[in-house]
């Protein structure tokens, strides 16, 4: 369990307030201009030895992505840093507090990540619906300016940082990097092919970093304390701390900072109160975000909660957000209900996402309803695996996870709701 | 160059080369849907997956560039899988109403399904309707079948330059729409149906026609613009049922003007079928052999130079020739092809041809338009400049009528005034051009057909010499007719010869009665009350404005009736051919003319196309290298005078409507309704 002394969004809970003066009595902007003199290569290659993998979702090591940036910009080539604050994930509510409650983080953040990069702006892209929250991250980008944080000559380092922040417009897509760029430049959020990747041709085919929130903001942290602070917490090549979201059917539902790699009965258990009716009443869980795939309660018991170990066990950990289902749940309802959602926010660009969520929407209904024949579970399969790594983005495969998911583990439960739904049919004919 | 392996085997191709691309160069067929050459990538119907060495999942081929050492495979289970995932995908929401599509037989999705896809559908929930657009009097839609290719948004993005397309909504409930329902406000709207790889925009006018199998096709030349477009008439039986554009990268690529597409319905309209006579003020239907013997009756002891002849804008090089022996048979100097009264300098072939040629426009830098406004005059052309714009460090500059150009133009003015001061080298733009490496300068016939056209036609070329846009490599200078005839009879000389009248002089000569007998060679622009009591010959195909002045009329054949030669404004010879007979007794321009000379008693030496063809190859070197562009030599050409102070204008003040056919072409009049004058549909409030 992450002692206290090692957490680094002190103030996740709003305990506080989220502005300047108290942000620096956390240890926000302490010697930032000492952490920009280290120099580009060397915080680059400390956010590489910490071992940081993007919290957004697909793990990737952030150090590396950094250095996919050009060293050198030749004048008039802009390059930009973009903060992914489109936080749409069913279940994942963790950039939201951050930048609700300190956004000060993210805004150190961006000017050390920035620095890093070497990029002209940064672009913080945040959800339309956090109005709040927009309003908070504003007040903090405002205060930074006033203080000389942010800006010309940022913090007294000689370098010079703008920061924006652009409200989305309600579209999931948009939290996809590419789609966001499309969005931001004023263009319908529909993601890009790739190559070119955005560090080659990013935002107005400049050079770009797409960089999650938490990801940003704990960056001063980890320059602050060392890499090596950082890489000791959690397992080897998932070290860290993660905010997870705890949601669902536990007593206690919570946002919680802890150490990579906790067991997930753990994290139930000492911060979520435990599951709703005790951990025997657990019927499965999703380990992170609604797009992985859901463990059944074996599992559950002993899953460490990092990117690799959840790997291995056909699921992900995603933007580590928990949602707990007990035995009171209708799975098959349940995993109809996300594919509901997936085909709703398909951005209807390429074939296989645009027809086949909806394709599978329909038919989880029916399943849902118990209204389908037992072979058609096959053909949903087939129809998900037709999906999945054939679309531009990564929604397809997330739109076909819960599904395949709920198969792989509770099969025999759904057939035998098809065949009861058919035998209580021909009864009643 | 990368060097990469597909199925087993390697191939080198140019840097920037797509996975696609390069199966293509060794014949691999991979399938696509929105994948078009001459459009940008979006890489989203995912129908061209191949599988790569390394990569974890199937790449789409049409965006990924070929990179050194790649290993491909486009034929293994897991291609094959996923071509078929696709498949069925497009054909879950597709109405499969192939029986009733005008696409059928000639549909990529139909063709594709039977090579990549299931044999069966596993798909058993409700399908998807979408609610058909208004796309105006040109395009149909028939929006449920469409598969999302984007390929329309596309083309009207890039290609046309009228982004009027666009897709709402997200995922199943994207639909592509022109957002307002209006005409679609573009010249080239018609490659709309072409580009769509299904039935979901077609020809309105085609619709429910015929199917591909039933037609004939006749590989031809458009004669509605002096692009010289390539096209291929498809016809049943005598009836010409559309016209499609063939490709020609010098000329037309793979587009065609709407004009040149859909105003083949006028060919079915106000056609002169049999000779007419005038008499007592009435025209009869007379025969051959009566209409013939009327005009010898006429010509006997009228003097040679009483006689003249006026070639008019959709005339074949063949007719051109055979009038203008005629004409010399008869001792008549009266001659000339320019019906607009232009005046430009006849005497060196670089002062009117389209120099820098039509694909030439892609090596300009700087582009100049005098008195035109090629979106009308010739869409081709304007989408060259377009695809030149598109490559980037492009600067246009316009002297003329402002108008929407489909990019950005500086304009510089209105009158020659302006064009003067360029040539002084006092206007700012002259810096523009000065920095220029390829400048080019296109002259609209608008510039010249006006009092002062043989001084603007000289002012043009003192700035094209200005600013070095003649030079061993590059010819900069163009004049851009509009009148598909017009440089072929140039080319054969159709002109006044020594002490013989121009236009002006002849109509002249019909007021004061010098010219008694006037010959139109299918010249419908000429005021009939400017004939004065002249006795008027008409020839040609549609009972348009000379036919209704005319004394005798002769039958001729229509640009799809006739084996002919036409030469565009770049002086590029092509041959037409014969999709179908001239109607009713109508003959081939050229024969009446033979047969007329006959009565005459001035025969003409040639009895076959060959022959005729032999002495047009003696006529101008341009006929002895059809389909190919030949060097003018550069002359100095033109008049010094002085020029007006009139602003220039187009002489073409509706696109839609600019000869005997589209005139009569009741597709061309709802263009000018719904799309010009902005009129509502008929029917529509019914609808």
């Amino acid at each position: 369990m992450l002692r206290d002394e090692d957490r680094i969004f002190t103030n996740l809970y709003g305990w506080e307030s989220p502005f300047l003066e108290a942000a620096r009595t956390r240890g926000d902007w302490d010697g930032t201009k000492d952490l920009i003199a280290l120099g580009r290569d060397a915080i680059i290659t400390m956010v590489k030895d910490s071992g940081l993998r993007g919290r957004g979702g697909a793990g990737f090591a952030t150090g590396l992505k950094w250095s996919f940036m050009p060293k050198e910009r030749p004048p008039g080539r802009p390059a930009y840093l973009v903060v992914n604050a489109d936080e749409g994930e069913p279940g994942t509510c963790k950039d939201r507090d951050i930048m609700r409650h300190d956004p000060h983080k993210l805004v150190e953040g961006c000017v050390i990540a920035g620095f890093a990069m070497n990029v002209t702006a940064v672009y913080i892209y945040i959800r339309g619906e956090f109005y709040h929250e927009a309003s908070n991250v504003q007040r903090a980008i405002d205060e930074a300016y006033d203080a000389g944080l942010v800006g010309k000559n940022a913090c007294g380092s000689g370098f010079d940082i703008d920061i924006y922040l652009h409200r989305g417009a309600g579209a999931y897509i948009c939290g996809e990097e590419t789609a966001l760029i499309e969005s931001l430049e004023g263009k319908k959020g529909q993601p890009r092919n790739k190559p070119p990747f955005p560090a080659q041709a990013g935002l107005y085919s400049c050079p770009t970093t797409v960089n999650n929130v938490e990801t940003i903001a704990v960056v001063p942290t980890i320059l602050r304390r060392g890499a090596s602070w950082f890489a000791g917490l959690g397992r080897p090549k998932n070290s860290g701390t993660k905010v997870f979201c705890i949601s669902g059917h536990v007593n206690n539902p919570c946002n919680v900072e802890e150490e990579m790699g906790i067991p997930l009965k753990e994290i139930i258990e000492k911060h979520a109160g435990g599951v709703r009716g005790g951990w025997d009443n657990l019927l499965a869980v999703i380990p992170g975000g609604s797009s992985t795939p859901m463990l059944p309660r074996g599992i559950c018991d002993t899953v460490l909660m990092d990117f690799d170990s959840l790997r291995e066990v056909r699921s992900g950990l995603g933007t580590a957000a928990i949602i707990v289902m007990d035995k009171s749940t209708d799975l098959v309802k349940a995993i109809a209900r996300l594919a509901r959602f997936y085909a709703h926010e398909s951005c209807g660009q390429c074939t296989p996402c645009r027809e086949g969520t909806g394709w599978m929407m329909r038919m989880m209904d029916r399943m849902a309803r118990g209204d389908a024949r037992v072979e058609e579970i096959d053909m949903l399969l087939d129809v998900s695996k037709e999906i999945e790594g054939h679309t531009i983005c990564a929604h397809g495969d997330a739109a076909a996870w819960p599904i395949q998911g709920l198969f792989r583990h509770f099969r025999p439960e759904v057939e035998k709701r098809l065949i009861g739904y058919r035998t209580q049919k021909l009864a009643a004919e | 160059m990368p060097k990469l392996t597909i199925d087993g085997l390697e191939i080198e191709v140019a840097p920037g080369t797509s996975v696609l691309q390069a199966c293509e160069q060794l014949g691999i067929e991979v399938p696509r849907f929105c994948y078009h050459e001459r459009l940008s990538v979006p890489a989203n119907c995912r129908m061209c997956l191949v599988e790569m060495e390394k990569a974890p999942k199937p790449i789409a081929s049409c965006a990924m560039p070929a990179g050194d050492g790649m290993v491909i495979r486009t034929n293994t289970e897991t291609v094959h899988k996923a071509r078929r995932g696709v498949m069925e995908f497009l054909l879950i929401n597709h109405p499969l109403d192939c029986p009733i599509c005008d696409q059928g037989g000639e549909c990529d999705l139909q063709d594709q399904a039977m090579a990549y896809g299931f044999d069966r559908g596993r798909y058993t929930e409700a399908k998807r309707a979408v609610k058909d657009k208004n796309m105006g009097p040109l395009i149909k839609t028939i929006m449920t079948r469409c598969i999302h290719c984007t390929r329309c948004i596309r083309f009207m993005d890039e290609i046309a330059g009228v982004p009027e397309l666009g897709a709402v909504g997200r995922g199943e409930h994207m639909e592509i729409t022109n957002f307002i329902e209006k005409g679609i406000a573009s010249e080239l709207s018609g490659n709309l149906a072409d580009v769509c790889p299904v039935g979901a925009l077609t020809h309105k006018p085609y619709a429910f026609t015929a199917r591909p199998w039933e037609l004939r096709k006749t590989e031809s030349i458009d004669v509605l613009d002096a692009v010289g477009s390539n096209i291929r008439i498809d016809s049943r039986g005598a009836e010409v049922l559309r016209i499609e554009p063939r490709l020609n990268e010098d000329v037309n690529e793979e587009w065609l003007a709407d004009k040149s597409r859909y105003a083949y319905d006028g060919l079915k309209r106000q056609r002169l079928d049999r000779p007419y006579v005038r008499i007592d003020g009435t025209l009869r239907a007379v025969t051959w052999a009566e209409a013939f013997n009327a005009i010898r009756a006429r010509l006997e002891g009228v003097a040679g130079t009483k006689v003249a002849a006026i070639a008019g804008d959709l005339v074949d090089v063949e007719a051109t020739l055979a009038l203008k022996d005629l004409m010399g048979a008869l001792g008549s100097a009266n001659l000339d092809c320019r019906q607009d009264g232009a005046r430009f300098d006849v005497s060196a072939p670089a002062g009117w041809r389209f120099n820098t040629g039509i694909a030439g426009i892609e090596k300009a830098d700087v582009i100049l338009l005098v008195g035109t406004h090629p979106r009308w005059e010739a869409p081709l052309v304007n989408a060259r400049i377009r695809k030149r714009y598109l490559l980037g460090a492009l600067k246009v500059g316009v002297i003329g009528e402002a108008r929407d150009h489909t990019y950005p133009a500086t304009h510089l003015g209105t009158d020659p005034a302006t064009l003067a001061a360029l040539a002084e080298g006092s206007h700012p733009f002259a810096e523009v051009l000065r920095g220029a490496k390829t400048p080019m300068l296109i002259l609209g016939t608008g510039a010249v057909a006006r009092p002062d056209g043989l001084a603007v036609h000289g002012l043009a070329r003192r700035v094209a010499e200005a600013f070095a846009m003649v030079r061993e490599d590059w010819n900069g200078f163009n004049l851009l007719h509009t009148a598909a005839g017009r440089v072929g009879a140039l080319e054969v000389g159709f002109l006044p010869g020594p002490g013989g009248r121009d236009v002006h002089g002849i109509l002249d000569g019909c007021a004061s009665g010098d010219v008694e007998v006037v010959y139109l060679l299918g010249a419908d622009e000429i005021p009939a009350e400017t004939l004065g009591k002249a006795f008027v010959i008409y020839q040609g195909h549609h009972g348009d404005r000379g036919a209704h002045r005319a004394d005798v009329i002769l039958p001729g054949a229509a640009y799809t009736e006739k084996n002919a030669t036409y030469v565009n404004t770049e002086g590029r010879a092509q041959h037409a051919r014969m999709a179908a007979f001239p109607v009713g007794e109508a003959r081939e321009d050229w024969k009446i003319v033979r047969a007329l000379s006959e009565v005459l008693g001035v025969r003409l030496p040639y009895d076959t196309l060959q022959q005729l063809r032999r002495r047009l190859a003696e006529a101008s070197p341009v006929f002895r290298a059809v389909d190919r562009l030949s060097p003018a030599e550069w002359v100095p050409f033109g008049g010094d005078g002085a020029v007006d102070a009139a602003p220039f204008a187009s002489p073409v003040a509706n696109y839609y409507m600019t000869d005997p056919i589209s005139r009569a072409s009741v597709t061309m009049a709802r263009c000018t309704d719904e799309l010009l004058a902005g009129k509502r549909p008929v029917g529509m409030a019914a609808e």
